[in-house]
């Protein structure tokens, strides 16, 4: 059932938390996919479940979190359920992973070169001179200077944003298909990000990786990706291409979160504000999870929950367009 | 009411010791270690008016923050409160008093509030500090009043911090920031640990509070939309020191020095989808061996020979504008 062009598909994907006090629901039927070379950005507010996502994917969940069901497809075949061995051997050879912190996501008692050359071997199966070599190339690539040298030095030596390049040097190192990257700019300062996104963008054209970018940054977002995705209490609200989802979100809960960004070119007195703020997951309102906060909120949304449907250019999972359909028809 | 600023700051300096210990100072053979973390800053801000700080980590705008409300006391030049020198002023026996007319926010709304108090008393101490309500009663009612002024509910007061949002955590801090009635409010980048939705309501909810109370601001942020949203008058800091200061609508239509133009095409952009922006080349240098002359010639394109020589000091450019660039001063950009 998988179409040709996608290389990652996720299909009614659900994760639950079991806990002493009855399962939480984390995720709930989230389905997207993503084409080669294609960047995906996944957008919404902490807690929304969008790192889950991404850990989902990468195989990741932190225990008792589980996929409850649904299925996770890279280039058709299906991973969710492969074995820890299996699923390691993917993990760096086929997909990369970038975290937000730098400082954790390296181990500080190694040198760079090292762990750069312990990912090199095992996925690629080089030796150890060759490897050192390919090691200093991804460094180059990312834009380390003197990149011969700092492959001796340990990650404390390095500054955040020279970090955060290394791990992007070690997401690549095997030439993945797929880069997940979970919010990679966001303890970055503004200089230092721009640098990072246009790296990674280049890096990613370059290799023809497909990304999924996880992050709460509609600016990043925005320059970034082909298409994005929203989400909210675990669900999505607005997939579709960016242009149309900021210049003409479809979603309530999009048009408010881009609402209540200051803008550079306008001037308000007020922000757009969304009142109250995301549900816990154990308070999850009936119907569709927004509509205690949506200021356009009718009788089906507190009681029946939509599924994303067609609106012109994106889906969005919204009774206001249901209405409209029907009335057209 | 006189016509002096509220706040004006006069070659605000400190100095942090980050030395090695004594004795590894002897066996390793180092030296003595500083840190200008502040440098010579000046500004002033108008009653009932907004100045916000921005710049990247380590850029010093949290101490400015800190050394204003006396948390710490300046290696070097005054803070002056409403005519009064504050460091004095905040040594002596109308210190209190002082203290009541200025307080802080902070940004991490999970790690400044009390986990084991409730609301109730987090919002109350400052009332019973200063003395400022007779009997359980009044005290009661002030801090059921103080939680309905920042949108929470009077029974909110029962329960404890962590029942509670970070947007509602920051209400919180809010409330317990006017509860004396101060005058002036040093925010410390008040909204970045918070997501966009919420930040809105606190930002909203900051203006609506300056308009009420005619307070005063001093808005430290690292994020330029939000500066934009929120300020009158703009401080651009790198490595300690002002390197422009402007109203609001002039630093943002006509960014003088190359690092605040740098931070500005910095920004992305959400309405220009696509836009490649041109990244800055470098990072911050290490503050503890700050570069000669201009701090940021190492990655201004327009450096030379002067900028790397002299440090350029503060002087107009145009009404109400101060910047501190050579390339300015000569015309060069």
């Amino acid at each position: 059932m998988s179409s040709p062009t996608s290389l990652l598909e996720v299909r009614h994907l659900r994760v639950e938390f079991p806990t002493r006090r009855g399962t939480l629901l984390a995720l709930d039927d989230v389905s997207f996919d993503i084409a080669p070379g294609e960047i995906l950005g996944v957008v919404g507010e902490s807690g929304a479940g969008k790192s889950l996502t991404g850990a989902a994917i990468i195989g990741l969940l932190d225990p008792p979190g589980r996929i409850a069901s649904g299925e996770i497809l890279l280039d058709g075949r299906r991973i969710d359920n492969l074995p820890y061995e299996q699923m390691r051997r993917i993990r760096g050879r086929q997909i990369g992973a970038i975290f937000q912190d730098p400082l954790t996501s390296l181990n500080p008692l190694y040198t760079v070169g090292r762990q750069l050359v312990e990912t090199i071997t095992t996925h690629l199966g080089l030796g150890a001179a060759q490897a050192r070599r390919r090691a200093i190339e991804l460094l180059e690539e990312t834009g380390i200077p003197a990149a011969g040298q700092r492959i001796d030095q340990y990650p404390h030596q390095f500054s955040g944003g020279m970090r955060q390049r290394v791990v992007i040097a070690l997401a690549l190192a095997a030439n993945p298909k797929l880069i997940v990257a979970d919010e990679p700019t966001t303890a970055l300062d503004v200089s230092i990000q721009a640098q990072i996104i246009s790296l990674l963008k280049r890096v990613c054209r370059e290799q023809g990786a497909a990304v999924m970018l996880v992050t709460h940054d509609m600016g990043v977002i925005a320059e970034t990706c082909d298409r994005v995705a929203v989400m909210y209490a675990g669900r999505l609200a607005e997939v579709g291409p960016v242009a149309e989802v900021i210049h003409r979100p479809a979603h309530p809960y999009t048009a408010g979160l881009m609402g209540s960004i200051p803008a550079m070119d306008e001037d308000r007195e007020r922000l757009l504000q969304i009142d109250g703020s995301m549900p816990r997951l154990n308070a999850v309102p009936p119907g569709c999870a927004y509509n205690p906060r949506c200021p356009k909120v009718f009788d089906r949304c507190r009681v029946e929950r939509p599924d994303l449907m067609e609106v012109e250019g994106t889906r969005a999972a919204c009774w206001l367009h249901s209405v409209q359909t029907e009335l057209v028809r | 009411m006189s016509n002096t600023p509220l706040v004006e700051v006069r070659d605000l300096s400190k100095t942090f010791d980050v030395s090695l210990p004594w004795l590894n100072r002897v066996l390793e053979r180092k030296g003595r270690l500083f840190v200008h973390a502040v440098d010579g800053v000046s500004f002033a801000i108008e009653r009932g008016t907004t100045l916000a700080l921005v710049g990247e980590s380590g850029c010093g705008k949290s101490t400015v923050a800190r050394l204003l409300v006396g948390l710490y006391e300046p290696t070097r030049g005054s803070v002056s409160f409403d005519g009064t020198d504050a460091a004095l002023t905040l040594a002596s026996r109308d210190g209190l008093a002082l203290r009541r007319r200025m307080q802080m926010i902070f940004q991490d709304p999970y790690a400044s509030l009390n986990p084991r108090w409730k609301v109730q008393e987090i919002v109350a101490e400052p009332l019973r500090e200063h003395g400022l309500v007779s009997g359980a009663g009044e005290l009661r009612e002030r801090v059921g009043e103080l939680l309905r002024s920042v949108g929470l509910a009077a029974s909110d007061g029962e329960k404890f911090p962590h029942q509670f949002s970070g947007g509602q955590r920051q209400r919180i801090s809010i409330a317990r920031a006017l509860a004396t009635q101060p005058e002036f409010l040093v925010c410390d980048e008040p909204t970045s640990a918070l997501d966009v939705s919420v930040q809105a309501q606190v930002l909203n909810l900051m203006k609506d509070l300056q308009r009420q109370r005619g307070l005063s601001y001093l808005f430290i942020s690292h994020n330029l939309a939000v500066v934009r949203h929120v300020a009158d008058r703009v401080g651009v800091m790198y490595l300690g020191r002002l390197v422009e200061l402007a109203p609001k609508a002039e630093l943002f239509a006509r960014p003088r020095h190359p690092y605040t133009r740098m931070l500005l095409d910095a920004i992305p952009d959400i309405h220009m989808s696509g836009r490649s922006r041109t990244p800055v080349q470098g990072e911050v240098p290490n503050p503890l061996q700050p570069p000669s002359g201009c701090s940021f010639h190492p990655r201004c394109p327009h450096a030379n020979e002067r900028c790397k020589a002299e440090r350029p000091l503060l002087r107009m450019d145009g009404p109400g504008v101060q910047v501190a660039c050579h390339a300015v001063e000569e015309g060069r950009i």
